[in-house]
C-alpha cells in the first residue's frame, strides 16, 4: 500500500512552491506602491489568520481574543524599542516570549471552558488588555498613541520600503504556513483534529486533550505576536484602536471567509479580506453594506469558505471522471 | 492479582445510584460479557474503567495500578483501550487517519518536532501509517484506507473503531455493544474478529443486548440490574439463573 498521505503532503509542499513563487513575482509585475502596502497587510493578516485556523479550524477552539495576542506582540516591539532603547529584533523576540507568557496563564484556565463560555472568557480577555494599551500611559502613551517607532533592519540592510517590507513580510508568511503544514500532517496535528469534535474519544486513544489545546492556543498567539510585530515595524506608530475587539472579529471573518478547517483557507481568507475593502472603496458610502452582503452570501452558500467550494467542485469533476 | 479488579465501585448521578457497591474480576486472556436491562449501569461501568467518569467509592485496579485518579488518556497509556456504543469515530479525518490516533500512546513526537519536522517525526509517521495499516487489514478494511471516515456505512464505521482500539497493542479492549446495529452477517465477521483478538492474548470486556451473541462468544458473564452485580458465571449458569430471569422478564413471573 502506497502512503497516500506522503504524496498528500508532497503536493501541500508543491502548493507552498507555487505560492511562495507567484507572492515572489508579484512586486516585478505590480510596482503600485499602494497594492503593495495593500498586499503588506495581506501578510500580516495571513500569519495571524494561519495561526487562528490551526486553534479554530483543526482544534475547534474559538477565540474571539486574538486582537490581543496580535497587540501584545505590537506594543512590546514598540514599547521596548522606543522607550528602552531594545534593538528591534530583542524586542521581537521579548514579544514573542511574553504573548506565549500570556497564552499559556489564559490558556490553561479558559480552555477547560468549551463553546461560548470559551468565546466569552477570550473576549474578556481581549477587553482587559485593551484597557491595559489605553490605561498604561507612561509605556504606551494611551489613546494620543506611541509614535517615531523604529524600522527593522538586518545587519545594515534596512526595511524601510513598501518593496523591501513586501518581501520582508512575506518570508514570514510562507514560513508560518510551511509549519503550519507540517503540524497539520503529524501525530500532533492528528490529535488536534480528533480532540476538535470527539473530545472523548480522543482522550479514550490516550490524547492529552488539555495540554494539546493550551499548545495549540499559545502557538496560535505567537503567530500572532509576530503579525504584530511586524504590524509594529511597518507602520510605525501605535494606537490602541487598532486591538479592539472589531479586529478580533476580522480575524475569525477572514478565517471562516477562506475555509476554516485548511490552512491555504486562512492565507485566501486574510489576502482576499485585506484586498475587498480596498476595491469597494470606489462605491464611497455603499462600500460597508457591499462588504456585509459578500459576507452573508459567503457564510451562506459557502459554509466551508472559499476554498471549500473549490474542493467540492473539484470532488465533484473528479467523481463524474470516474463515472464517464 | 487479576488483570482488572474492580472492588466495591459505586457512582451516583445526583439521586440516581447508576453503580452500586459492584465487584468483579478480570482474568488475563478471558473474554467477559456484562449485561443487564437497558440503564443498567453497563456503560457506566465501562466509563468508570476508561476514566471517563470519576469513581464515587471503591476502586478499580489495572495490572495492580490504581486507576480511581487517572484521566482517560493516562488509562489509555497503560495499556486499556475501547470502543463506544454511540462511536466516537473522528469524521473529519480518513478511515486510515482515524487508526493513527490510536497509535497516540505508543508514538512520541511533539508539536516541535512536528513543525520543523524532525527526523524523529518523520520515521514516526511511516511507522504510524504502516502499524494502522496492518489493523485495518485486521479488520478486512484497509482497501478503505483513504476515504473519509463519514461516507462509510455504521457497521464499517464500528470496525474502523475495533481497529483503532486494537492498533496500540492494549492488553485489554473494552467493547461498548459491539453487535448492535449489525445484521447477521456482519454479526458473524465481528464474531470470528474477536475471537482472533482474543486467541491473539487479548483480555475482552464486552457489554452487549444480543443474547445470542454474549452466550456465545463469553467465557463468562456478569448481569447488573440498577447497578448491582445479580449473578456471575459461565454463560450456562447465568441462563439458568432465577434472579436473572426475573430481572429480563419481570416480576410477574414470580407472581405467576
Amino acid at each position: 500500500m502506497e502512503n497516500f498521505l506522503e504524496k498528500r503532503r508532497k503536493r501541500q509542499y508543491q502548493y507552498l512552491l507555487f505560492f511562495a513563487l507567484a507572492i515572489f513575482l508579484f512586486p516585478v509585475f505590480v510596482r503600485s506602491k499602494y497594492l503593495l502596502n495593500v498586499m503588506v497587510f495581506s501578510g500580516i493578516h495571513t500569519i495571524v489568520v494561519v495561526g487562528f485556523c490551526l486553534l479554530m479550524g483543526y482544534a475547534g477552539q474559538v477565540s474571539l481574543g486574538h486582537a490581543a495576542f496580535f497587540g501584545l506582540g505590537a506594543y512590546t516591539s514598540g514599547v521596548l524599542t522606543v522607550k528602552f532603547g531594545f534593538n528591534p529584533w530583542m524586542a521581537f523576540g521579548a514579544g514573542i516570549i511574553l504573548t506565549a507568557c500570556v497564552a499559556y496563564i489564559i490558556g490553561v484556565p479558559s480552555l477547560k471552558l468549551k463553546g461560548h463560555y470559551l468565546a466569552m472568557a477570550t473576549l474578556g480577555f481581549g477587553i482587559i488588555i485593551q484597557i491595559i494599551f489605553v490605561q498604561w500611559r507612561s509605556l504606551t502613551e494611551g489613546p494620543s498613541g506611541l509614535v517615531d517607532i523604529p524600522g527593522i533592519s538586518i545587519g545594515g540592510f534596512k526595511f524601510n520600503t513598501d518593496f523591501k517590507y513586501y518581501y520582508f513580510v512575506w518570508i514570514f508568511a510562507a514560513v508560518a504556513v510551511f509549519f503550519s503544514l507540517n503540524i497539520v500532517q503529524s501525530r500532533v496535528g492528528r490529535a488536534l483534529r480528533a480532540l476538535n469534535k470527539k473530545e472523548i474519544g480522543a482522550e479514550a486513544m490516550g490524547v492529552d486533550t488539555a495540554k494539546y489545546k493550551v499548545q495549540v492556543f499559545v502557538l496560535s498567539a505567537i503567530y500572532a505576536s509576530v503579525a504584530g510585530s511586524l504590524y509594529t515595524h511597518y507602520i510605525t506608530f501605535l494606537s490602541p484602536e487598532g486591538f479592539t475587539f472589531p479586529f478580533s472579529v476580522l480575524i475569525l471573518v477572514m478565517a471562516v471567509f477562506g475555509g476554516l478547517a485548511n490552512i491555504w483557507g486562512g492565507a485566501v481568507g486574510a489576502i482576499s479580506l485585506t484586498i475587498l475593502p480596498e476595491f469597494l472603496r470606489a462605491y464611497k458610502n455603499y462600500d460597508i453594506i457591499i462588504y456585509g452582503v459578500i459576507l452573508i452570501a459567503v457564510m451562506m452558500f459557502m459554509p466551508n469558505g472559499i476554498l471549500g467550494l473549490v474542493e467540492s467542485a473539484i470532488d465533484r469533476i473528479k467523481a463524474k471522471r470516474r463515472a464517464a | 492479582m487479576d488483570l482488572i479488579e474492580v472492588r466495591n465501585v459505586s457512582k451516583s448521578f445526583g439521586g440516581l445510584r447508576a453503580v452500586s457497591d459492584l465487584t468483579f474480576n478480570l482474568g488475563r486472556g478471558k473474554i467477559k460479557g456484562i449485561i443487564g436491562p437497558n440503564g443498567a449501569g453497563k456503560t457506566t461501568i465501562f466509563n468508570l474503567i476508561s476514566g471517563i467518569l470519576t469513581i464515587d467509592s471503591g476502586e478499580i485496579f489495572f495490572k495492580g495500578t490504581v486507576l480511581n485518579r487517572l484521566k482517560p488518556y493516562q488509562i489509555a497509556y497503560l495499556g486499556l483501550s475501547r470502543t463506544f456504543q454511540n462511536l466516537q469515530i473522528f469524521d473529519n479525518m480518513t478511515v486510515i487517519e482515524n487508526v493513527m490516533v490510536g497509535l497516540h500512546p505508543r508514538t512520541h513526537s511533539e508539536i516541535l518536532h512536528a513543525i520543523f519536522r524532525l527526523g524523529r517525526s518523520r520515521n514516526e509517521e511511516r511507522y504510524i501509517f504502516e502499524k494502522a495499516y496492518e489493523a485495518l487489514q485486521s479488520v478486512n478494511m484497509e482497501s478503505r484506507a483513504a476515504e473519509m471516515v463519514s461516507g462509510l456505512p455504521f457497521g464499517d464505521q464500528k470496525l474502523v473503531e475495533v481497529a483503532r482500539a486494537l492498533v496500540a497493542d492494549p492488553e485489554v479492549i473494552m467493547l461498548d455493544e459491539p453487535v448492535s446495529g449489525l445484521n447477521t452477517q456482519e454479526i458473524e465477521r465481528l464474531d470470528d474478529l474477536i475471537r482472533k483478538i482474543n486467541a491473539q492474548g487479548k483480555t475482552i470486556l464486552l457489554v452487549e443486548h444480543n443474547m445470542r451473541f454474549v452466550m456465545n462468544i463469553c467465557e463468562e458473564v456478569l448481569v447488573v440490574n440498577y447497578g448491582k452485580m445479580i449473578a456471575e458465571g459461565d454463560p450456562s449458569q447465568i441462563v439458568s439463573n432465577r434472579d436473572v430471569i426475573n430481572a429480563y422478564l419481570g416480576e410477574e413471573l414470580r407472581i405467576a
